[in-house]
């Protein structure tokens, strides 16, 4: 069922404001700048409220809210038609709550944070335009209007991260933000080619009854929905910093802090689990080979993200890391089918992850820009706000009772446990036995980064906030709390982190509870499933999921104390020991696996030594030589040849006009012959008459032979040039005539059955 | 409206003529008569659009010219040359306004040589007539050959003769071509005739296809540029002023894929079975290589023009598909690159005419001098780039998908000559990640990081004239790309009746012998298209 609704000014709203901030901000002044660019989001909130709220109030469960943003199509090109629409259902319902509202706690904190900026209009309007389009991508009612999003935020990211551009450094982190999505954008649009090619459709409306003609063998044996899933999927890592293409988003904090909270931290990066949710019949497809894609490499960059956030020192790239490392959650959730748990993580994550940056952005905003941790510590007695908010967001993604990450990453955990992939029903014992074990394993790696987690991010929190303080005297003397535009923001999403959990409680823990009260707590797992996506997998028995739930809790706790017994109160010495104890594995750690250093080797070196030899050899030598130089040495040789006669030898000239003469006389000679044997044949009865072709210049000099029926003997010979033969057949049937013309005086012969110089169509006739 | 074809045609030749009746040294009155000319043009052009019928030639005027050889000057405009033309008129008023302070030199000669040029670029859009075609198509040379010889950068001679020589033997082989169509056309039909029609109903042999079309075909893959035909095109621009750069990229190009689908492709079908996957293979490679050989550039000029190769690959690899979407996205690619790489040479005008140099290390930081002309630069670049919401983006996107799906949802009853179109396709698509590299090397290169290059420090934003040309090129980069139904609404009907009448004239079966009139029911063999395929 759906409904129209102006969704249209949810996205007009901040690009107007991006338009106006970036066309006339500068004359107007920062004033101006701030309230244009908060009231922009501010109304697009307010009005993608009302909008959920009439979701959730006035529609069934698979309602939708739908705007036609142009009349007609947006694109015909033959049968390929493509309608622009918006729609607002309850999966992009989530979306569109989360983007606003962080949205605009962002703005009004960049608001205090970039107060000293002279390009603060320029900065605003960045930030517009990436929420318009981040809204176009999660109201976009098909794939490619949402690509349409995806690329628009991929723009807008660019401009942030390079946006104190005469830094090198911070234009290259763009430039290399651009470019790996690019990589993943590639897989997207040919993953749109292939779902148009087999199914005819790309619109998510039409995506309840499609599952059928997925399943459709495709290649190497798998249906061609895998092969979709897998190659959106390719899109997805891009865009969600996934093994192998996360390697943009820790270079992607040279931009200004509220840019890696908003875009790289809240939103812009969880587009892909939002995609994997939206397309999930596609990649629900039997046998569920792309699902085990997906949550693989999601448990995989978990985990691996996790260890390197353990050793680092830049504030922004542990949490960066640790970003890489919590989308991987959300894809092991929606890769596991736990679709709920995955969306709700994405969530929970937004609130305490945009607080942990903003935090950070506040942190760095009182040292005066620096962002190295060994030179931080005992911050907490200067920044109270600060430091408490970064207290709760740590508990939230460590995963603490009752703060919001301890929920989402439990149905997360709780999903995977339980998740069973349904996969061929061929399989040998030990192949199902691996498939059975597969959703297991998943789980260690996801317990492990869990606890590489809950370390370090209480690392942090103890290097920063407590101990003494490890900077200049200078520093230390401008430390300072923020102000309100930044700490009221903090303050907000602590009590999001906190509440944000409580709406998506696991039920076994609200039984027993009112009615009323249950139903809130439940929320969030009755909202998407199973209407929108199918229902999380969960534990069958109730003392698993206790257990599980008690499991990560400790693992959590444990991490935690590992962080208070090495950093708490300072650095101890047994860290520092320990660094050194660890060698080789710190070295690997704190070189990020030369992840960079082995692509800067087989990827972006050799792409420009393969340029400028493509360039310097192929293009300059090759063709240019080539084609240029082989032309004019035809042309030239030809010339040397024809110099060669031109030497003043009488007796050569003669030869070679004789020669050519010859040649002249013997080539028009067959060409003569040639002209005489044109001939066209009249059928009268038995009588057949064949009239000969116009021999136009020499006419009476050939002498004809002709073989009325084939045999291959002449049965007129001597025939002088005459206009028109007869011939008379005994009996009736097809002859095949062949006509001899010879030229006595050269006594060249030609036939007319002759393959090259022959009449044009054969002679024949057929008699009755 | 009847006469309205030759009017929009030769209005650039009266101005030319004007120009010669007004005093050499009056140079503001020939720029002048040369803006004004272009935008009457323009303007006239426009009419061209209300109430036109894609599916069939409009406005059509049919006269006398060499009446015994049957050569008939007979214009005509349909969906698919009709944005074309308006590409053409509306570029050059900005031709003529960027060229205000660049080109002091010989100015009259300059604005003749500019609008004789659009003469023959319209006359070529819009003829019907394979002789008047020919013509036009020559015109065009000479005053480009001008251009770029005599307004050119230091090598110029060498970059015009080069650009002369290519173009030469292209044509002189569809000359022959052209010659060879008519005659068979006269040993059929017994009348002699050059229209278009004629040849588009004349039926040959799949191996007299094969050569004519090969023909043809070097004469416009020559002009596309396509790989390996493309050398004279990063000369020719690199050489050449602003304003040849931007003729040449945005309307001179254009011929190519134009003359691929109007003449080659439905006047020789059955070659095309043939030939149309080499194309494709060639411009798959081309995207590629043009791409990567543009990531070694360190001139700016250089960079794009080898940018123009991998674009005009997508048009060639589209043309080549033969199913609806491609054709769509190859001639709605025309337009964009027209309008991006457009915008991207005047840009380096812009920065040429200020340090008169065009290497990319003497640049560097410039978005902090020339806030505006970043904020220009960055979009054309986008544009180019092909992010949606800007020009880029449809065409590629259409040509893609037309590609990937070339098997599966063939035109009805196209032959199946694509086996592994999805492969292709893929490559193609790589060339949107190459774009982006190099591209946005180009941008960081050029506008962003510190000023090393102390010339820069003085460099001042774009003149109020400079923005007056850049802001219609801007609005039509996010036209293109935010409202692409204003193009396709013409174009899409057009190339289906193309591709309905190739279809026919396919499934008719190529000559074997005699060559036929297409039709002619007595020898036409009949044959049902057996092919799997979608809707047309």
């Amino acid at each position: 069922m759906t409904e129209n609704f102006p969704l249209y000014l949810i996205i007009l709203l901040p690009l107007l404001g991006a338009a106006l901030n970036l066309l006339f901000g500068r004359r107007f002044g920062n004033t101006f700048v701030s309230v244009v660019a908060c009231s922009a989001v501010a109304g697009a909130a307010l009005v993608a409220t009302k909008a959920v709220l009439l979701v959730a109030s006035e529609l069934p469960a698979r309602g939708a809210l739908v705007d036609q943003l142009v009349s007609g199509d947006w694109i015909v090109a033959g049968d390929f038609k493509l309608q622009a629409g918006l729609m607002l259902d309850r999966l992009s319902s989530v979306m569109v709550m989360v983007v606003t509202w962080i949205a605009l706690l962002i703005h009004i904190y960049a608001t205090g944070y970039m107060e000293h900026e002279p390009d603060f209009a320029r900065f605003f309007g960045y930030l517009n335009l990436f929420t318009g389009a981040m809204l176009i991508l999660v109201l976009g009612d098909s794939l490619p209007v949402t690509f349409v999003g995806w690329e628009g935020v991929g723009l807008a990211s660019y401009l942030l991260i390079g946006f104190w551009y005469h830094e090198d450094k911070n234009a290259t982190a763009g430039r290399k933000a651009f470019i790996v999505n690019r990589i993943g954008d590639f897989g997207f649009l040919l993953g749109i080619c292939l779902l148009f090619t087999v199914v005819g459709t790309v619109k998510y409306a039409d995506f309840g009854s499609i599952a059928g003609r997925l399943m459709t063998p495709w290649w190497m044996g798998w249906p061609v929905g895998y092969w979709i899933a897998i190659l959106l999927f390719v899109g997805c890592c891009g865009k969600s910093a996934q093994i192998p293409l996360y390697v943009w988003l820790p270079d992607a904090m040279a931009g200004p802090t509220p840019v890696s909270a908003l875009i790289h931290a809240a939103t812009m990066v969880t587009a892909g689990v939002y995609v994997v949710a939206r397309c999930h019949t596609i990649f629900d497809t039997f046998p569920e080979a792309a699902k085990m894609t997906v949550a693989g490499v999601g448990a995989l960059t978990a985990l691996f993200a996790a260890t390197i956030g353990i050793v680092q020192r830049d504030f922004k790239k542990v949490l960066a890391y640790s970003t890489v490392s919590q989308l991987g959650f959300m894809f092991v959730g929606v890769g596991t089918g736990a679709y709920t748990a995955g969306v709700f993580h994405l969530m929970t994550h937004a609130f305490f992850k945009a607080g942990l940056f903003l935090g950070a952005g506040s942190v760095m905003h009182a040292m005066g820009g620096e962002g190295d941790i060994v030179k931080m510590g005992g911050l907490g007695k200067h920044m109270p706000i600060t430091r408490w908010t970064f207290f709760v967001y740590c508990l939230a993604i460590a995963g603490i009772v009752p703060f919001a990450g301890f929920f989402s990453k439990d149905a997360i955990l709780a999903g995977t446990f339980a998740a069973e992939f349904r996969m061929s029903t061929q399989m040998t014992g030990a192949q199902a036995h691996l498939v059975a074990l597969y959703p297991k394993l998943l789980w260690g790696m996801l317990a492990t980064a869990a606890l590489c987690t809950a370390f370090y991010m209480w690392r942090l929190y103890f290097v920063v906030f407590t101990g003494k303080f490890r900077g200049t005297e200078e520093q230390e003397h401008h430390l300072h709390e923020s102000p309100m535009s930044m700490t009221l923001p903090l303050v907000m999403l602590a009590v999001g982190s906190v509440l944000a959990g409580l709406i998506g409680v696991p039920a076994v823990m609200t039984h027993g509870l009112p009615e009323s009260l249950e139903h809130v707590l439940t929320f969030f797992n009755h909202w998407l499933s199973p209407a929108m996506v199918p229902a999380s997998p969960e534990p069958h028995e109730h003392w698993l999921e206790w257990a599980l739930m008690g499991g990560a809790l400790t693992i959590s706790l444990c991490g935690i104390g590992l962080a208070a017994a090495l950093y708490r109160g300072g650095i101890s010495e047994t860290a520092e020991n320990l660094k050194d104890k660890l060698g080789f594995a710190h070295k690997l750690l704190w070189n990020k696996y030369y992840v960079d250093e082995l692509y800067d080797f087989l990827l972006v070196r050799p792409l420009r030594r393969v340029a400028v030899i493509l360039w310097k050899v192929v293009d300059n030598l090759v063709i240019d030589l080539g084609l240029t130089k082989i032309g004019p040495y035809i042309v030239d040789s030809l010339g040397a040849l024809v110099q060669r006669f031109q030497n003043g030898d009488v007796q050569r000239y003669i030869i070679a006009v004789m020669v050519g003469a010859a040649g002249i006389l013997f080539g028009s000679t067959y060409w003569l012959a040639y002209q005489g044997i044109q001939g066209e044949v009249k059928v009268e009865r038995r009588t057949v008459t064949l009239k000969l072709g116009d021999a136009r210049m020499r006419p009476g000099q050939l002498i004809y032979a002709i073989d009325w029926d084939g045999d291959g003997k002449f049965d007129d010979t001597n025939v002088r040039f005459n206009s028109e033969l007869k011939h008379e057949y005994g009996n009736a049937g097809q002859f095949k005539i062949v006509v001899e013309a010879r030229d006595p005086v050269w006594n060249m012969v030609k036939r007319s059955d002759d393959w090259f110089f022959g009449a044009s169509t054969p002679l024949s006739a057929k008699v009755e | 409206m009847g006469m309205i074809l030759p009017i929009v045609t030769f209005l650039p030749l009266v101005g030319a003529l004007l120009c010669l009746a007004l005093p050499r040294e009056e140079e503001h009155i020939h720029r002048g008569v040369g803006i004004g000319t272009a935008l009457v043009t323009f303007c006239a052009s426009l009419f061209l659009l209300s109430g036109l019928e894609p599916t069939k030639m409009n406005h059509v005027v049919d006269f006398a010219w060499v009446e015994s050889l049957g050569i008939r000057f007979r214009l005509g405009i349909d969906g698919i040359s009709v944005w074309l033309v308006l590409l053409t008129t509306f570029l050059m008023p900005i031709v003529f306004l960027s060229t205000w302070s660049a080109i002091s030199d010989k100015v009259r000669e300059f604005v003749i040589a500019a609008l004789i040029l659009e003469t023959g670029m319209l006359g070529a859009f819009l003829s019907l007539d394979l002789f008047v075609f020919y013509v036009f198509w020559e015109v065009m040379l000479i005053p480009m050959y001008f251009i770029i010889g005599i307004w050119g950068g230091d090598q110029r001679l060498k970059a015009a003769i080069k650009f002369v020589i290519y173009t030469m033997v292209g044509s002189l082989l569809m000359l022959i071509a052209i010659l060879y169509v008519v005659v068979k056309a006269h040993q059929v039909t017994g009348q002699w005739s050059f229209a278009l029609e004629t040849a588009q109903k004349l039926v040959l042999t799949k191996t007299e296809q094969i050569y004519l079309f090969l023909a043809f075909a070097l004469a416009f893959c020559i002009k596309v540029p396509l790989f390996p035909l493309h050398t004279w095109l990063p000369l020719a621009h690199v050489e050449a002023p602003t304003a040849g750069s931007v003729i040449l990229a945005s309307v001179l190009l254009k011929f190519g894929p134009y003359g691929l689908i109007r003449f080659a492709i439905p006047v020789f079908p059955h070659a095309v079975e043939t030939v149309a996957p080499w194309l494709a293979i060639l411009a798959v490679i081309g995207v590629v290589y043009g791409s990567c050989v543009a990531y070694a550039q360190d001139d700016v000029k250089k960079l794009i023009a080898y940018s123009s190769v991998a674009h005009m690959g997508f048009v060639v690899l589209g043309l080549a598909m033969l199913n609806s979407r491609s054709v769509n996205g190859a001639i709605y690619q025309c337009l964009a690159h027209g309008i991006s790489t457009g915008g991207l040479f005047l840009c380096v005008g812009v920065i040429y005419e200020r340090r008169h140099t065009r290497k990319m290390a003497e640049f560097g930081g410039l978005w902090k001098r020339m806030p505006v002309f970043a904020a220009t630069l960055l979009i054309f670049t986008m544009a180019s780039i092909g992010l949606p919401g800007l020009s880029g983006f449809v065409g590629e996107f259409l040509v893609i998908l037309g590609t990937f799906s070339a098997k599966e949802r063939a035109f009805d009853g196209m032959p199946a000559i694509f086996e592994n179109a999805r492969l292709l396709s893929a490559f193609a698509a790589t060339g949107v990640v190459l774009g982006a590299v190099y591209m946005l090397w180009l941008f960081q290169r050029v506008m962003l990081g510190p000023i090393t290059n102390p010339q820069n420090r003085k460099l001042t934003d774009m003149t109020p004239r400079e923005t007056v040309v850049m802001l219609p090129m801007l609005a039509m980069a996010f036209w293109l790309g935010i409202c692409p139904n204003t193009f396709l609404q013409h174009i899409d009907p057009a190339v289906t009746q193309t591709l309905i009448q190739f279809r026919e004239k396919y499934s008719a079966g190529a000559a074997e012998g005699d060559a036929r009139m297409l039709g002619d029911s007595a020898k036409a063999k009949v044959e049902e298209p057996t092919a799997p395929g979608g809707n047309p």
